[in-house]
């Protein structure tokens, strides 16, 4: 038996360049294995390879991005104020809260775990601010800190019992979303909400516009020139290296795609406001996560903890450290998007952080297309997740339609996804690169 | 065979190893010299594993002695004997599916610049690996998922290679493959021998055994029952070694066999 010559990764693309396996002497000589579908250089290469990646259910962000497009033209149909500056604006900002706590879900999916307590982990972090800053006078930074602070600790309980004693995380988390939505509503006390300041550094998290129409732009223009030269350089030094590096022409259409994106949001957000602090600190807090992840060796222990437990207990990985810690980023994610949506409502309340925040959350990593088995998914991830389900709410609530139809949309639209991403799974089984 | 120092790098003098009313191993002598391949052999239940997880250090000796270059040493924790240079590829080969060639072969030791994963460097040296042990696979950089069995197989030993180990422990490495597969690992174990580590091969497989070992070792109810020279021995002796007498249901069938053909 020839697992080889037989594997379903050249049975699924028949018509790809070679496939047969030639003699094992010809290529004694070369690590790189000629049954390799080799990508032709330039523009059609990447076209065709991307057509290959597609066929063997390497979506990638396509569906999302499809999903986006689709909702745009839907809504902008029904209602010509849905594309309007001021409406980008505000669903940007009002992505930010779910879209921090689903940046901590990632985390937590990626080790093929869930967090359900996130939610009133958030809630917690917004009454701690408020108690602690309002009736309590505390600097407001040091307020900040604490309520953040606030969610690493419940976090890394939490984490810490099911790494640690070993309860399922399923079943500590649920324990924590009852536990800390009492907790909220304790330290909240008789009167049950408390406003915040019209001004400062909380009011100013979801509050605050760069108006100055250069900041914008100069970010945008930051951020491509970044994105060119790190992907440059980095060929640069794997061509050195003599390893197999990113085409010039790949690197240039990369960057204009990127281009394209920043400066319309750029343009969008200066017809309006400028651009939103909540923006910039989401965006940051993205590109930080996504370099922790891929780059650094803590990423790559919670990506080997998300495909083989034993495997990762064997390379000496410290497992109970890792799932604490990674519970404990979760937790701090939530304390922030708390924080983040406390800010917009000027308040903290009785409500903050139940109801459909916790579906949202996961709904938006998930959208975003973060395998609930774990060990694939990006922290981008949870931006494109976000603002699928922030669009579809903004462009309901335009249409007046009631919020109880906009829960039930937005539970089919994870359904959708959830079934493409058990598709796609199959898909990727079969041509072997789940 | 190649070259046999005169100090073996790994010698077990008298080790026994009870797991409450079971004796596993009783007086376990085994000697294994740089650049040789030794397969470990015997019934299911004769206490390879056992013998294997003790040099491993996954459970502690009871009695007895383990001399590393001629020096008695404690291996109480996997980790002792990773330091002194033991390398063991189990046969759950533990790589991680969701992960490339690259990220799997340094996993838990993975090479930085600045803090930062250098995965170039990373990927130069796999390749480098890779093409010192003649291993064929299509690329570093896709997820193991899309490897067949034997080139898993192939990573997790080459994966065994990285820390220059100077005794190799392969758990029944052709269980399970089919026919090109079992030659590419068995080439590899002859790459290992050539480059000078010391192997340790345990095989159900008498093909394989006598394919690739240099002695083979024949454990049987968790003690010796002899060393054999594989080039002078005849897989009857070993497989009589194994069953633990001259007269059992193989040796009558080769009787029989052997009267039939007259």
């Amino acid at each position: 038996m020839n697992t080889d010559k037989t594997s379903p990764t050249d049975l699924g693309k028949p018509h790809a360049a070679p496939v047969d396996a030639p003699p094992a002497a010809d290529a004694a000589s070369t690590v790189v294995d000629p049954r390799l579908l080799v990508r032709e250089q330039g523009l059609t290469g990447y076209i065709g390879e991307f057509k290959r990646k597609v066929r063997a259910g390497d979506l990638g962000a396509l569906p999302v991005i499809v999903g986006l497009v689709i909702i745009c033209i839907v809504f902008q149909s029904l209602n010509s104020n849905f594309l309007t500056a001021g409406n980008l604006s505000d669903i940007s900002v009002a992505m930010v809260g779910t879209g921090m706590i689903a940046v901590g879900i990632v985390f937590v999916l990626l080790l093929g775990e869930i967090d359900l307590s996130v939610g009133s982990v958030s809630g917690v972090a917004g009454a701690s601010f408020a108690v602690l800053s309002i009736l309590h006078g505390v600097p407001e930074w040091l307020a900040l800190l604490l309520a953040i602070l606030s969610g690493t600790v419940a976090g890394a309980i939490h984490g810490f019992i099911f790494a640690r004693i070993g309860v399922p995380a399923f079943a500590v988390t649920l324990a924590g979303l009852l536990f800390w939505n009492g907790f909220m509503l304790k330290i909240l006390g008789e009167n049950g909400t408390i406003n915040t300041n019209g001004s400062g550094v909380f009011y100013n998290l979801s509050n605050y516009f760069f108006s100055d129409v250069a900041v914008a732009y100069g970010a945008a223009v930051v951020a491509v020139a970044v994105y060119f030269l790190s992907a440059f350089f980095d060929s640069r030094r794997r061509e050195a290296a003599g390893v197999p590096s990113r085409p010039l022409n790949e690197i240039v259409l990369r960057t204009a795609l990127l281009a394209v994106v920043a400066f319309a949001a750029a343009y969008m957000f200066n017809q309006y406001k400028g651009l939103p602090l909540a923006v910039v600190i989401f965006l940051a807090v993205l590109i930080v996560t996504d370099f922790v992840l891929r780059r650094t060796s803590y990423g790559r222990k919670i990506f080997a903890l998300g495909g083989s437990v034993e495997a990762s207990r064997r390379a000496g990985i410290n497992i109970v450290l890792v799932r604490t810690s990674v519970f404990a980023i979760s937790g701090t994610f939530a304390a922030v998007g708390g924080l983040f949506i406390a800010s917009k409502i000027s308040a903290a309340n009785q409500g903050a952080g139940s109801g459909e925040l916790l579906m949202n959350a996961i709904a938006a990593a998930v959208i975003g297309g973060t395998s609930l088995f774990g060990g694939r998914g990006r922290t981008w991830n949870a931006l494109l997740g976000v603002l699928v389900i922030v669009s579809i709410q903004y462009g309901l609530a335009l249409e007046g339609v009631a919020a109880a139809v906009q829960q039930m949309i937005t539970g089919g639209v994870l359904l959708i996804t959830v079934i493409i991403d058990a598709v796609t799974r199959k898909t990727q089984k079969s041509a072997g690169r789940a | 065979m190649v070259h046999v120092s005169a100090t073996p790098v790994l010698a077990l003098r008298g080790v026994s190893k009870r797991f409450g009313a079971v004796q596993a191993l009783t007086d376990v002598e085994l000697e294994v010299h740089a650049g040789e391949v030794v397969a470990l052999v015997g019934d299911n239940g004769a206490g390879k594993s056992t013998l294997v997880k003790t040099i491993a250090g996954v459970h502690p000796i009871d009695d007895g002695v383990i001399e590393w270059e001629g020096k008695a040493v404690q291996i109480g924790k996997p980790h002792d004997a990773q330091s002194l240079g033991i390398a063991t590829v189990y046969q759950d080969l533990a790589l991680c599916d969701n992960i490339d060639v690259v990220g799997n072969l340094y996993l838990g030791r993975e090479l930085k610049k600045r803090g930062v994963l250098d995965e170039v460097e990373m990927e130069r040296r796999s390749r480098e690996l890779l093409t010192t042990l003649s291993i064929r696979i299509p690329s570093v950089r896709i997820p193991i998922a899309s490897l067949s069995g034997g080139q898993r197989q192939t990573v997790a030993i080459a994966r065994s290679m990285l820390g220059e180990p100077k005794l190799v422990i392969l758990d029944e490495p052709t269980a399970a493959l089919g026919v090109e597969q079992t030659a590419q690992v068995l080439d590899l174990v002859e790459r290992l021998r050539e480059r000078g580590h010391a192997v340790v091969l345990i095989s159900h497989n008498m093909a394989d055994v006598k394919a690739v070992a240099d002695k083979v070792a024949v454990l049987r109810l968790g003690r010796n029952n002899g060393v054999f020279d594989v080039k002078t021995t005849s897989q009857e002796e070993i497989i009589s070694a194994i069953t633990g007498a001259t007269d059992n249901a193989v040796t009558r069938r080769a009787a029989r066999n052997a009267e039939a053909q007259k």
